[in-house]
């Protein structure tokens, strides 16, 4: 079917392959080590998730062509392979971060599964068909379904697992009608030529905008936008938090990847009847997100509305529709990808000492731990658009994009939103630095991975803030793809 | 290649801030002595910058130019001219002298002072920026370690309230005004941010128009400009001695700086549409700001409002659009941002020692500490607009700018002087002179080797500015020529 | 000798601020060395202007020792100085008049250090005043001599006495005073700074040769409004801040508080030379810019003038509190000085003009050294009794002759006694004036009645009467640093009473030419 496999074939998919590969090395060495050993694990998961980014670096690169490998299955181009590095990092970071969680980080399967969701989010990535692109969008679910409920004797985990599995088995389910519908009326599952089928006025429009919708479902479902986000904050505070910063980083991003795939290509030409929807979108989920995050005094709930809230301004710079647009939001989910795995990392820290996500337990932290603080400062500004941490740059590129686009009254809604988004992130960081505990004298530590992790993360945020330029070409280079 | 003297007053702070960061927390002595090198490292190098600029020659010198983002034309742009160079010299001054006053900060003074130093970082990249991206980019820098700084180190009783009421104004302004510059960019086609290129940018008088009001009062918030004054007392009063003479002497001349440079220079044919309106709005400001200041009892609010009055003779000045106006403001910038400088020091210092800032609760200081009685006379002299002061020497063009465009607003503006007089010499005859209550007279020692030197500092250099205006007023013109030029030319 | 011929009102001006400077750096608690140091710099202005006056040529219209520097370039305003024989007159008083105060105030215990420092500044706001002909630099020093005086009585005034303020607040008497007197000379300023403004925007240049010129001839509309509308709202302007430093009746209610809690010393300088700034502020600005006005409105400031010479001796003749009444009879003999120049003003050039310009300015400069002398012979009194009651004294004349004559002779040249100085001058006044405002020349008479009747009152009060036995053994002569003080004062008050002409040949042409 595919014709004869030739060497730009491999190289389109070496991420995904070199990941099969490193599953086998976990599998084996879960076998072979024992439980004092498997910690171990998480080194080698999270060493392999970074050669193999390297590799692909060095040797996988797409050409400037179309990129359409494998029968048209998967596309071999810069979007993808921009996101696919950004998820093998997210990977990577996460596998560090998993070391030292009681219960899970010496678990084989932990890795396994963080590996098998890995390899789905690099197809999804990829995927340049509608049924590549479900089948990639389940293989990242199932596993993280069974991630979020990982600690079987936790109730809450375990409530997180089956709630994000429902969810996601429903919006799947209507995703899916959306996807037999669009097949049904365009006569082709590859998204290019469902576009020139639109193009040339082949689909009904009451038709195009019901598909659109349920199609949005199963987008928004991933990248938890209003209406579609009631399962992040339960999902967030049941799951390990490592897993929810996998969730909400890497998982959101794939989820974004497919939205910006699907509806500039596939529904491009009818992009003036999709863009309100989503400009209503994003305006609820910004407002929303921001406003109920507002009222949390869990931490992890309060990153799930955050995260929520930053969906919404992502969707401001696909709203635009332009070439600056998307490049914005490119630019945006790598900044917030790699911020909020801080984010999370540092409420894994925290957690494991204090035994608590509430908020009051970060009462005196720059005092108990100076650099956590500071993390946790840099972070909790990133997030809320400081410079001169990356969230500055990449709110003012999906403002700038709204402007272009003289979608002003956009831009101002973004804007009254990061006002809200500041006073609730300076509101942690108050109990961070202002206010007293108890326990200050009580050191937190932190074990090398996590030691590792937030160094590279935090000086990541500000080199993403600072040296703006090679990102931006990244994501204009990602982007241009689309136009 | 010429030294970078820009970027090295520019990063200076921020770097220290991070040497400070990796010291260890509780040498708190050697953690000041390397704040205080480097602010005096900024402060000589501000002072080398100030009498290197070349007045005869004008226009933007030592320059520095290099590619940030040219994608998007966005670029490292830095410069001095007449308007700003002034200011860079008052933020070092500030910075100096507000190490000086920190010393005896003791709660994680590396933090303390590290914030500072990127506070410190932001206002000098605001000053110097040539380029709309970056001045932004700084601005919230400025803007977010105030929270930290007021919330954490600042008076118990308001602080949280303050902080946020003051980092969430600052923060509306700012990304207000960012829309406003973000429509210019695109507008203009030119495909840059850079403020010497938008200059040439050409709007049409509607779209100019349209976007003042955005850009001008979105900074101008941080300048303090009535009705949007309100976060700057309380933010005043609820900070740290050293942070509220940062934000007083040199964060509300940044958005006082920021809406003349973005405001009226890139949009000159709004601010002519426009400023009759905030002339009106000045003038409250300084009236009314007088007034309330007059019947305060707490000190720092005093002086509080007294900042917004004074700021909103600057704005008056601006809002003049003339030659004499403009220049006023120039000087007053610098003239109030030491003069409140000086104020709050010397708050901060009776503070800490009478742990009250009820007026009537206070009284005889003079005998304790007689040299901060005599800065703050001198101080209060500056505020007052007294002649021989550098108050008089800024303020007097500002009322002869105001005469040109709108005599009665002078006539009814002159009234603040006197309500001025009336509050400052109120507290200087009811702070410094008087009987000392007895609660705490027996432990009131005299200040600190250190704060009296900043004292003196801060004071001489007003009595100079106010005696030989020379040193000043022409360089001041020289930035306002190129404002002209604007004015005229759109 | 070039460089002292072109610098000499530079050097007079700033000698006592660089000598202050130096005072600072003293050792506060050498209270001698400070006293003597500050005496002796404030000795060298005086032979300054000595040499000034010397150096003077009478014959010359316009100013001399003109001095001219860049100073404010953006606003065309410039350091340029220079006098003519109004100005010199007032220079001399002044820097006469320094030494004098300070070598009076040597019984100052507090603070002393801070007290000569603020004098010697005080001196050079003073100067300042009288040696700018530049609008703006006239208004520098106008409004800083207003400092170290609130402070030397805000921090030096007298000890006693309370003052209720509304909402039952008691403050200190001195410091009610003082900041009336702050408060009232700064508003009556305002309209003054408004009008210098305004003048600075229309004509682009505060240099006054030059806007005596420009200014007077300046014909067109301002502002929307006709230049006559502006022209006289900018002469009441300046009118009023004038006559609050004079003061000029109904203004003058700051001056019996801030002389009377002033120390000695200050009273001194208050009434010695503050006064003569405003009056020297009708002569130097309100008549040369706005001779129309100026003569439009003689009336009314005659009016003024009247009515304070007679206030201001019915109010002195009613006062128990002997330096109220002196303070009291500063009013009354200021308005003579007003008379003369509204009188003047009418009449602009003529021979009745000149002579009562000639009265006016003898008459600032006789006030100015009999009303020192008799504030300094009340504080010595004071000093003594601690008491300015005149009820509690009474029969002294026979305690301490030697003060008791002083007083008297002082006194007479107030009163206006033939052969002392006042005579010359207030006959001046009134020889000018009645031609041209017979009726209120008439009136002042009268007052000049009162005044004869306070002054006797006074000495009847303190030197005759009953003999109050208390004093008796507590009571010590004047004394030698006293008499010092004095005797200067009272040989110029008979040099002038017996001898005018040196001093009216220097007005004399300044006046003539003042048109």
């Amino acid at each position: 079917m595919f014709g004869s496999i030739n060497t730009s074939m491999i190289l389109a998919i070496l991420p995904e392959i070199m990941l099969f590969i490193l599953a086998g090395f976990v599998f084996v060495f879960d076998l072979v080590w024992d439980d004092s050993q498997r910690r171990n694990l998480g080194w080698i998961s999270a060493g392999g998730f970074s050669l193999i980014i390297m590799i692909s670096l060095m040797l996988g690169t797409p050409g400037s062509d179309s990129g359409l490998v494998w029968g048209g299955m998967l596309r071999h181009d810069w979007l993808g392979f921009a996101f696919k590095m950004l998820f093998l990092f997210g990977a990577t970071i996460t596998a560090l971060f998993a070391m030292d969680v009681e219960d899970l980080g010496k678990k084989g399967e932990f890795y396994l599964l963080l590996i098998f969701s890995t390899l789905g989010m690099t197809l999804m990535a990829s995927s340049s068909n509608l049924i590549m692109l479900y089948l990639s969008i389940e293989a990242t679910s199932l596993p993280l379904y069974i991630l979020a409920g990982f600690f079987k004797d936790d109730d809450k985990s375990t409530e997180a697992g089956f709630k994000y599995f429902l969810f996601g088995a429903m919006a799947s389910a209507i995703m899916l009608y959306g996807f037999s519908l669009l097949y049904g009326f365009s006569g082709t599952t590859d998204l290019d030529a469902i576009a020139g089928v639109i193009k040339a006025g082949g689909m009904n429009p009451v038709l195009l905008v019901g598909t659109l919708l349920m199609i949005l479902v199963g987008f928004g479902f991933k990248i938890s936008a209003v209406p579609f986000h009631f399962w992040a904050p339960d999902v967030y505070e049941g799951a390990p938090t490592v897993v929810a910063g996998f969730l909400s980083t890497a998982s959101k991003a794939a989820g974004f990847t497919v939205l910006i795939r699907v509806l500039l290509t596939s529904y491009a030409p009818a992009s003036d009847t999709w863009m309100m929807v989503l400009a209503i979108i994003s305006t609820l989920t910004m407002t929303l997100g921001n406003t109920l995050a507002l009222a949390q005094k869990n931490i992890k709930r309060l990153l799930a509305y955050s995260s929520i809230a930053h969906a919404g301004y992502i969707l401001i710079g696909v709203v635009a529709i332009s070439e600056l647009g998307i490049t914005g939001s490119i630019f945006y989910i790598i900044v917030y990808l790699i911020t909020n795995l801080a984010a999370f990392g540092i409420v894994s820290v925290v957690g494991r000492i204090t035994g608590s996500d509430e908020i009051s337990a970060y009462d005196g932290l720059s005092r108990r731990s100076p650099w956590l603080g500071l993390a946790m400062l840099v972070v909790f500004l990133s997030l809320a658009g400081m410079p001169p941490f990356g969230g500055f740059i990449v709110k003012v590129l999906v403002l700038a994009s709204a402007v272009k686009a003289k979608l002003f009254w956009l831009a101002f809604v973004g804007i009254l939103n990061s006002i809200i988004g500041l006073y609730y992130y300076l509101i942690v960081l108050k109990h961070v630095y202002l206010y007293r505990s108890e326990n200050e004298q009580v050191e937190i530590p932190v074990t090398r991975p996590y030691a590792i992790g937030l160094i590279v993360l935090t000086i990541g945020i500000i080199l993403l803030g600072v040296v703006i330029s090679p990102w931006f070409n990244v994501s204009t280079i990602a982007a241009k793809v689309l136009f | 290649m010429q030294f970078p003297v820009i970027s090295v007053i520019v990063f200076t702070p921020i770097i220290t801030s991070l040497l400070l960061l990796i010291m260890p927390g509780n040498r708190k002595t050697e953690i000041r002595v390397t704040s205080l090198g480097a602010a005096a490292l900024d402060l000589s190098l501000s002072i080398w910058l100030y009498f290197s600029y070349n007045v005869s020659a004008g226009g933007y010198q030592f320059v520095e130019q290099y590619n940030w983002l040219p994608q998007f034309g966005i670029s490292y742009h830095v410069g001095v001219d007449g308007l700003n160079t002034p200011l860079v010299l008052l933020t070092g001054v500030v910075m100096f002298t507000g190490v000086l006053i920190s010393w005896g900060v003791d709660d994680r003074p590396r933090e303390f002072f590290a914030f500072l130093f990127i506070l410190a970082t932001g206002v000098f990249g605001v000053f110097v920026s040539l380029d709309l991206f970056m001045l932004f980019f700084f601005y919230e820098i400025a803007v977010f370690p105030m929270y930290l700084l007021i919330s954490t180190w600042g008076w118990k009783v308001t602080r949280e309230y303050a902080a946020m009421k003051l980092t969430l104004y600052l923060f509306i302004g700012s990304v207000v005004a960012l829309i406003g510059a973000l429509a210019m960019y695109f507008n203009s086609g030119l495909g840059s941010f850079d403020l010497i290129t938008l200059e040439t940018a050409n709007f049409s008088v509607g779209f100019q128009r349209f976007w003042f009001p955005f850009v001008f009062i979105g900074f101008a918030v941080l300048g303090g400009l009535f009705p949007f004054h309100n976060w700057s007392p309380d933010g005043h009063v609820a900070a740290p001695t050293a942070v509220s003479m940062f934000h007083a002497g040199v964060l509300m001349k940044l958005g006082a700086f920021a809406s003349l440079r973005i405001g009226i220079m890139l949009l000159p044919e709004g601010a002519k549409f426009w400023m009759p309106t905030i002339i009106l709005l000045t003038l409250v400001n300084v009236v009314y700001g007088a007034f309330i200041a007059s019947v305060q009892t707490d000190f720092k609010y005093v002086v509080g409002f007294s900042s917004v009055s004074h700021m909103g003779l600057v704005a008056m000045g601006f809002a003049t659009l003339n030659r004499e106006g403009l220049i006023g403001s120039g000087v007053q910038m610098f003239s109030h941002g030491v003069m409140t400088a000086l104020f709050f020091a010397v708050v901060g210092m009776i503070y800490d020692r009478a742990h009250t800032r009820q007026i009537p609760e206070l009284g005889g200081f003079a005998k304790k500490m007689p040299l901060v009685a005599v800065a703050f006379i001198v101080g209060g002299l500056v505020s007052m607009g007294m002649p021989g002061f550098s108050g008089f020497v800024a303020e007097f063009p500002i009322f002869m700018g105001v005469w040109e465009f709108k005599p009665w607003i002078a006539i009814v503006g002159a009234i603040s002087i006197v309500i001025t007089a009336s509050y400052i010499i109120r507290i200087i005859s009811s702070v410094f002179f008087g009987k000392m209550p007895e609660s705490y007279a027996d432990h009131i020692t005299d200040v600190k080797v250190l704060d009296k030197v900043a004292l003196i500092f801060l004071s001489v250099l007003l009595i100079v500015i106010g005696v030989f205006p020379s040193i000043m007023v022409p360089m001041v013109e020289s930035g306002v020529e190129n404002i002209l030029r604007l004015l005229g030319g759109a | 000798m070039s460089f002292l011929d072109n610098n000499l009102l530079t050097l007079i001006l700033f000698f006592p601020v660089a000598s202050s400077l130096v005072l600072l750096f003293l050792p506060g608690k050498e209270k001698k060395l400070i006293r003597w140091v500050a005496l002796l710099a404030s000795l060298v202005p005086l032979i300054l202007s000595i040499i000034l006056w010397l150096n003077f040529k009478t014959g010359i219209k316009g100013f001399q020792f003109e001095e001219h520097y860049v100073w404010y370039s953006a606003i065309n305003s410039s350091y340029h100085l220079g006098i003519d024989g109004i100005s010199l007159t007032m220079v001399l008083l002044t820097t006469l008049l320094i030494p004098i105060a300070i070598l009076a105030s040597f019984n100052i215990e507090e603070n002393v250090k801070a007290y000569m420092v603020l004098f010697l500044l005080l001196e050079t706001g003073l100067l300042g005043v009288f040696v700018s002909l530049d609008l703006l630099l006239f208004f520098v020093f106008w409004e800083i001599g207003l400092v170290p005086m609130y402070f030397l009585i805000n921090q030096w005034g007298s000890e006693k006495g309370e003052r209720e303020l509304w909402g039952g607040i008691k403050v200190k008497a001195r410091t009610y005073a003082s900041f009336k007197f702050l408060i009232y000379t700064m508003t009556g300023s305002l309209g003054l700074l408004l009008a210098i403004q305004m003048i600075g925007v229309v004509s682009g240049t505060f240099d006054l040769p030059t806007l005596f010129a420009s200014w007077t001839t300046l014909n067109q509309s301002l502002f929307g409004l006709p230049i006559e509308t502006v022209k006289t709202i900018a002469f009441w302007a300046f009118t009023i801040a004038f006559a609050l430093k004079v003061p000029v009746w109904p203004f003058h209610t700051w001056l019996p508080d801030a002389h009377t809690e002033a120390p000695t010393a200050g009273s001194m300088i208050l009434a010695g030379v503050l006064l003569k700034l405003g009056a020297y502020g009708f002569l130097r600005l309100v008549l040369p810019l706005y001779p129309v006005e100026s003569k439009h409105y003689a009336g009314a400031l005659a009016f003024l003038a009247t009515m304070s010479i007679i206030f201001g001796a019915f109010s002195a003749f009613g006062q128990r509190d002997f330096k109220r009444l002196v303070a009291y009879s500063s009013v009354n003999h200021m308005g003579f000085v007003v008379l003369g120049i509204a009188a003047a003003a009418r009449v602009q050039g003529t021979e009745n003009a000149v002579i009562a310009l000639n009265g006016a300015v003898l008459q600032m400069f006789n006030h100015g050294i009999s009303a020192a002398g008799m504030f300094f012979l009340v504080g010595v009194i004071y000093s003594r009794t601690h008491t300015r009651n005149l009820d509690d004294y009474g029969g002294l004349f026979t305690l301490v002759p030697v003060y008791g004559g002083i007083l008297i002779f002082t006194s007479m040249g107030a009163l206006g006694l033939p052969g002392l100085n006042g005579f010359v001058s207030e006959f001046l006044v009134v020889r000018g004036s009645w031609p041209i405002f017979s009726v209120y020349t008439a009136f002042a008479m009268v007052g000049l009645l009162f005044t004869g009747a306070y002054v006797l009152k006074g000495i009847k009060q303190v030197l005759h009467g009953p003999l109050n036995e208390k004093w008796i053994g507590h009571l010590s002569e004047i004394s030698a640093r006293e008499v010092i003080v004095i005797a200067p004062l009272m040989v110029i008050m008979l040099w002038i009473g017996v001898w005018p002409a040196w001093i009216l040949n220097v007005i004399n042409r300044a006046v003539e030419v003042l048109f």
